[in-house]
């Protein structure tokens, strides 16, 4: 195609877009809708993914050793665990060891509380100020976990009361929170193993919830993608009919099938692109400032979730969405020109 | 340069729109083809412009069998073919230049090359001082002179011309066919499809006439001037 033909196109191509502005301007704005809750849904799922990959590697299962159970043994189930292809990584704790990261737990657990309280009563908190005590010796921690044994959640006083009879055990990471309920049933099954200790709730949780936003995200998209493909359709069919005219003496003069074709095409790559471009602008302000907002409103968010940075998302966000959107843009004018000019 | 043998055109099949027609049209020739409403003349130019095909025959446009041309191919056989209609055709939101370049922008020439050639083309049909004005600025016989020069521009070694009288007054028409004797003149075949037989009396030119889709009579040139 010479030069000249190609100006002519994209020319022509805009020409059309500026002649049916109504038109065009609702085939962009149902594009940037599109774009911008794929976008949306994108980086919900990415940050949420994000999440699950931290949790997953948070969400371990714990398995402790029949009474009496010795080193070779155990060493001999940590290498069939290990030996799994769901397992990520495979931890021995020792006794010792089991008690000394449970005293630190309830340390932290402890002053939480008593930030919390401080929030309630300013009073006490002085008070507490004033007496600040450190507990981090092995005895202090296992003497303060059970006085705590109350208000702590059922599993943690069960590691308790293992922790006081028998508290050596594997920690057990998984590559696939999904695969959890396989290995628990594996795991079990080995000899001398005494009990595994996992949290069924967290896996189908977190497992679901994943699968729902997937779910969700891709059904709205699809019917948003049908809407804007009818639109960036309508658009060109209207740009025939008002071309009609210059088309039929296009074929007479000896115009090519594709140089009468070109300018629809273009006009559907622009409304595409343009549609693409809007709301990434948008996403991309908007992205900075809602983790801003929600660093500084809702700063205890910030030890449970991480998001992922502006220019990690960006980087796969933009290409995909222009891709998608000229994708789309050229797909709606391809058909309306193969349905409404037949050159 | 244009050949038609034994041509017949069903549009409903049983319905014949041309019926076996042979006809030999020669380079430089000028030639009417006259008839009533729905004798086939129109579905003779829409043949030879291959906007149609045949049922049955062979067309032949210089010495080129229009059967034979692939889909991709008619545009450069167009671009051989200068077309011009009752109703003018012009695009009415650009001007008399723009209106010529159009056919040379559309085969992809450069604009220092249309420049030329539309000038060139505005000047030979009279309307050089006019490039400017849109088409609803310009009488009816000017409006068709546009349509001449848009199809000349090219340089088509045949100039079909359908009704091109058909919308103008008396003058006007005088006007138009003497321009359309000095294209053929000047080395270009040309087509005339009309019912005026004034004008067709007048010029003393190569007559075929149709009706219901079959040539009834095709008279030489200086055949009417010798009935008279």
């Amino acid at each position: 195609m010479k030069i000249s033909s190609t100006l002519y196109s994209i020319q022509q191509g805009i020409k059309n877009i500026w002649r049916n502005k109504m038109f065009s301007l609702a085939s962009i704005a149902t594009m940037s809708a599109c774009i911008f809750l794929f976008g949306l849904f994108y980086i919900i799922v990415n940050n949420f993914n994000g999440m699950v990959q931290d949790a997953e590697e948070n969400v371990a299962i714990t398995v402790f050793f029949n009474e009496g159970t010795s080193k070779k043994q155990i060493d001999e189930i940590g290498k069939k665990i290990k030996k799994r292809s769901e397992v990520a990584k495979c931890d021995y704790v020792s006794k010792e060891q089991a008690a000394k990261d449970f005293g630190k737990k309830m340390d932290i657990k402890q002053e939480t509380n008593s930030k919390q309280d401080d929030k309630k009563d300013p009073k006490k908190a002085t008070n507490q100020q004033n007496s600040v005590s450190v507990h981090n010796t092995k005895d202090q921690s296992q003497q303060k976990a059970t006085e705590k044994k109350e208000e702590l959640p059922k599993n943690s006083s069960e590691i308790i009361s293992d922790a006081l009879k028998d508290s050596a055990h594997y920690e057990v990471y998984l590559n696939d929170v999904s695969m959890q309920k396989s290995l628990v049933k594996y795991v079990k099954g080995l000899d001398g193993v005494r009990k595994v200790n996992h949290s069924k709730e967290i896996a189908k949780t977190l497992t679901a919830f994943n699968k729902l936003i997937g779910y969700i995200s891709a059904g709205i998209i699809i019917i948003l993608l049908g809407v804007a493909v009818f639109l960036i359709s309508n658009t060109v069919t209207v740009g025939i009919s008002v071309r009609r005219e210059e088309i039929a003496i296009m074929r007479l003069i000896g115009a090519t099938d594709f140089l009468i074709r070109a300018p629809f095409i273009v006009e559907g790559i622009i409304i595409g692109l343009v549609g693409a471009i809007l709301p990434l602008i948008l996403l991309y302000t908007l992205y900075g400032k809602i983790i801003d907002y929600i660093r500084v409103r809702f700063s205890v968010i910030n030890n449970i979730v991480s998001f992922i940075p502006v220019g990690d998302v960006f980087r796969t966000l933009v290409p995909v969405a222009v891709l998608l959107g000229v994708g789309i843009g050229l797909f709606g004018s391809m058909i309306t020109i193969r349905k409404h000019l037949r050159v | 340069m244009i050949k038609l043998e034994n041509v017949s055109k069903e549009y409903v099949a049983g319905v014949p729109a041309l019926s076996d027609i042979s006809i030999n049209i020669d380079e430089g020739e000028f030639v009417f083809v006259v008839g009533d409403s729905g004798s086939g003349k129109s579905t003779f130019i829409k043949l030879l412009l291959k906007e149609l095909d045949p049922t049955t025959g062979t067309i032949w446009i210089n010495d080129k069998p229009l059967n034979k041309i692939k889909r991709r191919q008619i545009p450069k056989l167009r671009r051989n073919i200068g077309v011009v209609f009752q109703d003018f055709r012009l695009l009415k939101d650009r001007n008399v230049y723009e209106n010529v370049a159009f056919a040379q922008k559309v085969i992809g020439e450069n604009n220092l090359h249309i420049r030329k050639k539309v000038s060139k083309m505005l000047s030979l049909v009279g309307l050089a001082a006019k490039y400017r004005s849109v088409p609803r600025q310009l009488s009816g016989g000017e409006q068709q002179r546009v349509a001449i020069a848009r199809a000349l521009v090219n340089e088509p070694k045949i100039l079909l011309a359908d009704e091109p009288t058909g919308n103008l007054d008396n003058n006007n028409a005088w006007e138009i066919m003497k321009l359309l004797e000095e294209i053929n003149n000047r080395g270009t075949t040309v087509v005339v499809v009309t019912h005026n037989m004034e004008i067709v009396k007048v010029m003393n030119k190569r007559v075929i006439t149709m009706k219901k889709g079959v040539i009834v009579s095709d008279s030489k040139q200086g055949d009417i001037e010798n009935e008279n």
